[in-house]
């Protein structure tokens, strides 16, 4: 797998200021087509700062990145075209129904109407909320509203979905029935950048990078990560980084 | 342009299922052309007016018995000297005394140089720039009307009519202004509380990694509310038209476009007003206080711009809603064309270009 054509995102000396303040020291890192990619750190520690430079919400201050092959200064239209985003807010429109909201997301990356139509009612019936669908989203349970949100960020069967603390606060059920999609889309070729502040999380990705004050201090499989500092979870191996 | 639609149909979507919004914009106009037209006048009805009559001949006599005479006007205080002036101002009971010099009769056939002077209670400005003004065109009329019977040469030569607004109606002032207020806090507010509503829960980080452009985020927000404004403006303008006959004068088209103009201005305000925002509640705090306070005391709506001072004189030259009054009144009540106009409508388009420029700036790196 950790084959360098395979590489989806590439990460060279990544740095922000923000005036004197540095978010995000130096970044280097990959990911690869397919994989999984835990993106761990305290709350403050520079993850939605990279997140937002990786989907051309912020320019960066300096470093070299591609995203889909891609690079973020001069050909952010084509980024944009070859990705999901969700963040912590679920983002979808209270007062528009779960069709509505669908049809809007999917038309303003331009599919087609049929298309649209079919997928919508795909969807639908996959999610299995059809006695849903033309409820408004404030009417939804959150759970569901989570789900959606998911659904409807890789809709247009983007090449990278980017997740920005997916499940903060949502209940630990949902929770496992979120990493599932997760699963799902990633076998469906989708690659998966997510952010987390949930340790237990980390176990379920492929690799994981923890970042602690605006640094990336490790890099690795959750196993290795656990082997390499002799510990039995990851939130030791966080911790054990904290305080150093 | 797909992608625009349904953008467009999501937005006629919020403000259609969002009764709060559909009432600010339709019911709130119809509520305050009610209430600035039919509460808040300053017509005069029935002043009263005190006469000082240093003189008591016969001219003065009948001066004061037109003024009485005069259908807005009541004597109701004979003074006899300066010093009672102020107890009469402070007793409330008029506000204006009008002194006629000793010998005006003498005077008045002699020299042609009698003198009147006309003292007004001015803690409302606009009720004492009234009456100043209709007692004076009294007092002219008067004069004229000796000067024609008497000796041929005519010396008085002041016009006395009120030009634009013969009956001194205050609904033919109050109709343009409550129109300018009405288009500026709708438009501008509207629209910058519902692009900051997308800020809070989320949906413009969304947006804004989508393939669409600020600019059609943008237009996507504002088209609506350009369409609604129109039918805002409209309605107003019938309802003053059929309520509170105030007259259309000038060309109906042009007074459309202008106000199409001011509209797309309030727009493009209201979405600078959305990007240096986070909260609807300070982009609402911001709309009421930055808009409607100078619109409503700097435009020239209820106070003259001409007797302010002079700092706030010059601070009325960047509130917009004052361009667009003098333009829709000159429309509305004198039927001036284009040409009268064209420097209000060239500072208005300056400054729609000027928000706009300024917004997608500010929107491409709000983050």
């Amino acid at each position: 797998m950790n084959n360098n054509n395979n590489k989806i995102i590439e990460v060279r000396n990544l740095v922000k200021r923000f005036g004197n303040f540095v978010a995000n020291d130096n970044l280097s890192f990959d990911v690869y087509k397919g994989e999984i990619f835990g993106f761990l750190g305290a709350n403050g520690a520079g993850k939605t700062t990279a997140i937002k430079i990786l989907s051309g919400l912020s320019y960066p201050s300096s470093g070299k990145i591609m995203v889909a092959g891609y690079d973020v200064y001069k050909q952010r239209n084509k980024i944009k075209r070859s990705i999901g985003y969700m963040s912590q807010k679920f983002s979808l429109y209270e007062d528009l129904t779960v069709r509505e909201n669908i049809h809007f997301y999917a038309g303003i990356y331009g599919l087609p109407f049929k298309q649209i139509q079919n997928r919508t009612n795909e969807l639908i019936e996959e999610l299995g909320i059809q006695e849903m669908a033309n409820k408004m989203i404030a009417d939804l349970p959150l759970g569901w509203r989570q789900k959606l949100a998911f659904s409807v960020a890789i809709f247009h069967k983007p090449k990278i979905v980017f997740l920005d603390e997916p499940t903060s606060g949502v209940d630990p059920i949902t929770r496992r029935q979120f990493w599932d999609m997760i699963y799902r889309s990633a076998e469906k070729g989708i690659t998966v950048f997510v952010t987390t502040h949930y340790m237990d999380e980390a176990e379920y990705c492929d690799r994981v990078s923890i970042m602690v004050d605006g640094k990336i201090e490790a890099l690795d499989t959750p196993t290795k990560l656990k082997e390499n500092f002799g510990v039995n979870l990851i939130e030791d191996v966080f911790i054990k980084l904290a305080r150093k | 342009m797909k992608r625009f639609r349904g953008f467009l149909i999501k937005e006629f979507i919020h403000i259609f299922r969002d009764v709060r919004t559909m009432m600010i914009l339709f019911l709130i106009p119809i509520a305050q052309i009610l209430i600035f037209g039919y509460v808040i006048k300053n017509e005069i009805h029935d002043a009263n007016v005190a006469v000082l009559d240093l003189s008591k001949d016969n001219i003065t006599k009948e001066i004061s018995g037109r003024i009485d005479a005069a259908p807005d006007f009541v004597v109701s205080d004979y003074l006899n000297n300066y010093s009672d002036i102020k107890e009469y101002f402070s007793s409330g009971k008029g506000a204006e005394v009008i002194v006629f010099e000793p010998n005006f009769a003498e005077n008045f056939y002699g020299q042609d140089n009698a003198r009147v002077q006309l003292i007004l209670d001015a803690s409302d400005p606009n009720l004492s720039n009234l009456i100043n003004n209709y007692t004076s065109a009294i007092i002219q009329t008067y004069i004229a009307d000796q000067n024609m019977s008497n000796s041929p040469n005519a010396i008085i030569t002041t016009e006395p009519r009120m030009w634009f607004n013969e009956g001194l109606k205050s609904s033919y002032m109050f109709v343009p202004g409550t129109m300018t207020l009405i288009l500026m806090l709708i438009t501008a507010m509207m629209t910058s509380i519902s692009i900051v509503r997308e800020k809070e829960i989320g949906t413009m980080e969304i947006l804004l990694v989508s393939p669409l452009k600020p600019l059609q985020i943008i237009l996507g927000k504002v088209t609506p509310y350009i369409l609604l404004s129109i039918i805002n403006a409209i309605s107003i303008i019938l309802l003053g038209n059929l309520i509170f006959h105030v007259p259309i004068i000038g060309s109906t088209i042009l007074l459309l476009g202008v106000s199409i103009l001011f509209i797309i201005m309030a727009l493009m305000l209201g979405v600078f007003i959305s990007s240096v925002t986070k909260t609807q509640q300070i982009a609402m705090f911001i709309s009421m206080f930055a808009l409607m306070l100078p619109t409503i005391l700097l435009s020239g709506f209820i106070f003259p711009i001409e007797n302010m001072p002079k700092v706030l004189q010059w601070l009325s030259y960047i509130v917009p809603a004052k361009y667009y009054l003098i333009a829709i009144k000159n429309i509305m009540l004198k039927g001036v064309g284009v040409a009268f106009i064209w420097k209000e409508i060239l500072v208005l388009m300056g400054m729609t270009f000027f928000f706009l420029i300024l917004s997608v700036k500010k929107f491409k790196l709000y983050i």
